[in-house]
């Protein structure tokens, strides 16, 4: 790679970013399409929960295939490619370099859609390969790991000719997270496993896949974006430090707690108990520093778009992780394990604390990367207002609901069926939520959009939130 | 360039740690025994497919926790699953949601093939305030009056169709098939 000596940061930074641009847009434009489908699919698969009849006659659209479909168009549609988007532009700053091998990532982005689309059909068609969070067929994963190859091999790039002497402990999380989703994705798709152990795969592959992948990154961006915009240094670096290490050491052990009291070997469970309890480790240490480091600067964060999303991002990956090694606890897990309250539980991950944090990571680097400003203060409001409201309805509803089912269900005397009807109002009060989410999601599709197709390059604008 | 090497090194090995505690220990571990399958029938195994296929998995559990933990054994639902249970189908559907009632033992909790026939069709009519979906494309409707290979499905009153019968397909009756065998507790005895 050639060196290219710049005036000042800002020059570099500048260019950077429009070196960056099309590669940047073309994930994040693929990340917004998947997460407009993925939230029509989550409506019909909410609504379906409380009216089977609705759309019941058409096989493709049966609940069986649409909330398979919903999750695994998030997961590796919207928040894998938004997140790969901005994980390469984050070491683009914290390791000075451009992204190289750009025609390969292109490609890679093209293969990933491909793999993405064929995948959907194949779901809805029947062809599921029944794993959680591994329901594409091989066929069509394949192609999404060819989307991962080149940006390991980009990203590995980057670490080799970074123009830093220091790194930065988002580095270390990115990194690490490219390497793991590419390791992770390896091992699931091998296929020979008996039945059980198959099934310890499975959970093992799914924790693995928040905790090594979308964490990583989103820790990454929140690690970088909190003193960024509040122009104050993180709270404790050897703390970050501890904290991303204990995190590699104790989070890829956690995935047999979905199995606790299942056909599996107890030893397993127990491991995975221990270290979901040792995970406190990491999350206080990553809670002191991203927390204490916004502490009496409030008003910056309600003011800065990318700060109100990040930080309650931020705050949601404290609360989710420690109710996460609460609900492992034996005891807990009898009541709530097999209930709604856990699908709460993954939603408070996977919304809450990653889509928050991504959805402030492009508030912050969309404006840069094209030139133009958010044309509306008001459109980003909505868009917090929405999202937020939505998803704590949606967390209380259903772990009120999930925690009353689990005792029910616990409590033999009560037939199953009074069960079921006793969940409906829990599980209407989520349809609503879901429509408060897709609503938000409209209306940050639509400022996305214009944002790229404005072409009039504003005056170093910045959009903030203060009246 | 130090700091590079740990970090990448650091990463790989505490990944593959984990990766053989909880993967591939396991699968050494596992009783060889087990997977010395019996013979599973075609048909069996069809309706697992169909079982994954329209997954049935994201509502209904197939593992049975033990006694003392949960009142899966006080509902009747079975004592505690063991991995050689489950006959070497995969994918496997362990489940994880309960969103209806774990099925490990269906077959002889439920041994009635008509029953699962119309509950599949319309669910509501034999479970009231069910919120299963139905599987009509299992079925074909055909006048009253055509000669079918399998015998109609008993619909009550409300959910009878005028002048129609309601025939189930090779797949509702692979389905079923595999629904009636699953019964952990004859292995068991």
């Amino acid at each position: 790679m050639k060196q290219k000596k710049f005036k000042n940061a800002a020059e570099r930074r500048n260019f950077t970013d429009q070196d960056s641009s099309n590669v940047l847009l073309a994930y994040f434009t693929s990340g917004m399409i998947w997460l407009l489908v993925g939230s029509v699919l989550a409506i019909l698969a909410s609504f379906k929960l409380h009216a089977p009849n609705f759309l019941g006659d058409i096989s493709w659209l049966t609940f069986g295939r649409v909330r398979p479909l919903h999750l695994n168009t998030m997961v590796y549609g919207w928040a894998s490619m938004t997140g790969a988007g901005v994980a390469l532009w984050l070491l683009t700053r914290t390791l000075r370099v451009v992204i190289p091998m750009q025609k390969f990532l292109l490609g890679g982005i093209v293969l990933w859609n491909i793999g993405l689309t064929v995948g959907s059909f194949q779901i809805l068609g029947g062809f599921s390969r029944g794993l959680e969070w591994l329901e594409f067929p091989f066929s069509s994963a394949i192609f999404i790991l060819l989307g991962l190859l080149p940006l390991l091999i980009s990203a590995l790039t980057m670490l080799a000719y970074r123009a830093t002497k220091h790194l930065y402990i988002s580095v270390y999380y990115i990194i690490a997270g490219f390497i793991w989703i590419f390791a992770l994705l390896l091992v699931a798709y091998i296929p020979d496993f008996d039945t059980t152990v198959q099934a310890g795969m499975n959970w093992w592959y799914a924790h693995n896949a928040l905790g090594l992948w979308f964490t990583p990154i989103c820790l990454a961006a929140a690690y970088y974006l909190i003193p960024k915009v509040t122009g104050r240094p993180i709270y404790s670096y050897s703390l970050s430090l501890l904290g991303f290490w204990t995190l590699a050491l104790f989070y890829n052990w956690n995935g047999f707690h979905h199995l606790i009291g299942g056909p599996v070997p107890t030893w397993a469970t127990t491991i995975s108990i221990a270290a979901s309890a040792m995970m406190i480790i990491p999350v206080v240490t990553v809670a002191v520093n991203h927390h204490l480091t916004v502490v009496g600067v409030f008003k910056r964060v309600v003011n800065s778009p990318t700060l109100r999303f990040v930080v309650f991002g931020a705050m949601s990956y404290t609360f989710v992780s420690l109710q996460g090694s609460l609900q492992a606890l034996r005891n807990v897990n009898e009541v709530v394990h097999f209930t709604h309250y856990v699908i709460a539980h993954a939603h408070i991950g996977m919304y809450a604390f990653v889509t928050m944090v991504l959805f402030g990571s492009l508030y912050y680097i969309m404006p840069r990367i094209t030139g133009n400003e958010w044309h509306s203060k008001g459109m980003i409001k909505w868009h917090f207002w929405l999202s937020a409201v939505g998803i704590i309805l949606y967390i209380v509803a259903l772990q009120i609901g999930g925690i009353w089912q689990g005792m029910l269900m616990n409590n033999p005397d009560i037939p199953f069926l009074d069960i079921v009807e006793k969940m409906k109002p829990f599980l209407e009060s989520r349809s609503f939520a879901a429509i408060l989410l897709t609503s938000g999601h409209i209306v940050f599709a639509y400022s996305f959009f214009k944002v790229i197709k404005t072409d009039t390059i504003q005056e170093n604008e910045i959009v903030t939130l203060s009246d | 360039m130090g700091n590079n090497i740990l970090l990448i090194f650091g990463a790989v090995a505490l990944f593959i740690s984990s990766m053989l505690g909880l993967v591939y220990i396991p699968q050494m571990l596992a009783d060889k025994e087990v997977n010395q399958v019996e013979y599973v029938a075609p048909n069996i195994e069809n309706g697992h497919k169909i079982y994954v296929r329209e997954g049935c998995v994201y509502c209904h559990t197939q593992q049975v926790r033990p006694k003392g933990f949960g009142a899966d054994f006080e509902r009747g639902w079975g004592e505690a699953s063991l991995p050689e249970d489950y006959k070497g189908l995969t994918p496997h559907v362990l489940g994880t949601m309960r969103t209806g009632p774990d099925l490990a033992n269906i077959g002889k909790r439920q041994p009635s093939r008509d029953w699962h026939y119309t509950h599949l069709y319309a669910p509501e009519s034999v479970s009231p305030g069910s919120i299963m979906p139905p599987f009509p494309w299992l079925f074909e409707v055909v006048d009253e009056d055509e000669a079918t290979s399998r015998k109609p499905i008993n619909l009550p009153g409300e959910y009878a169709k005028e002048g129609k019968k309601v025939i189930p397909t090779e797949e509702a009756e692979h389905l079923v098939d595999y629904l009636l065998s699953l019964d952990q507790e004859r292995e068991k005895e």
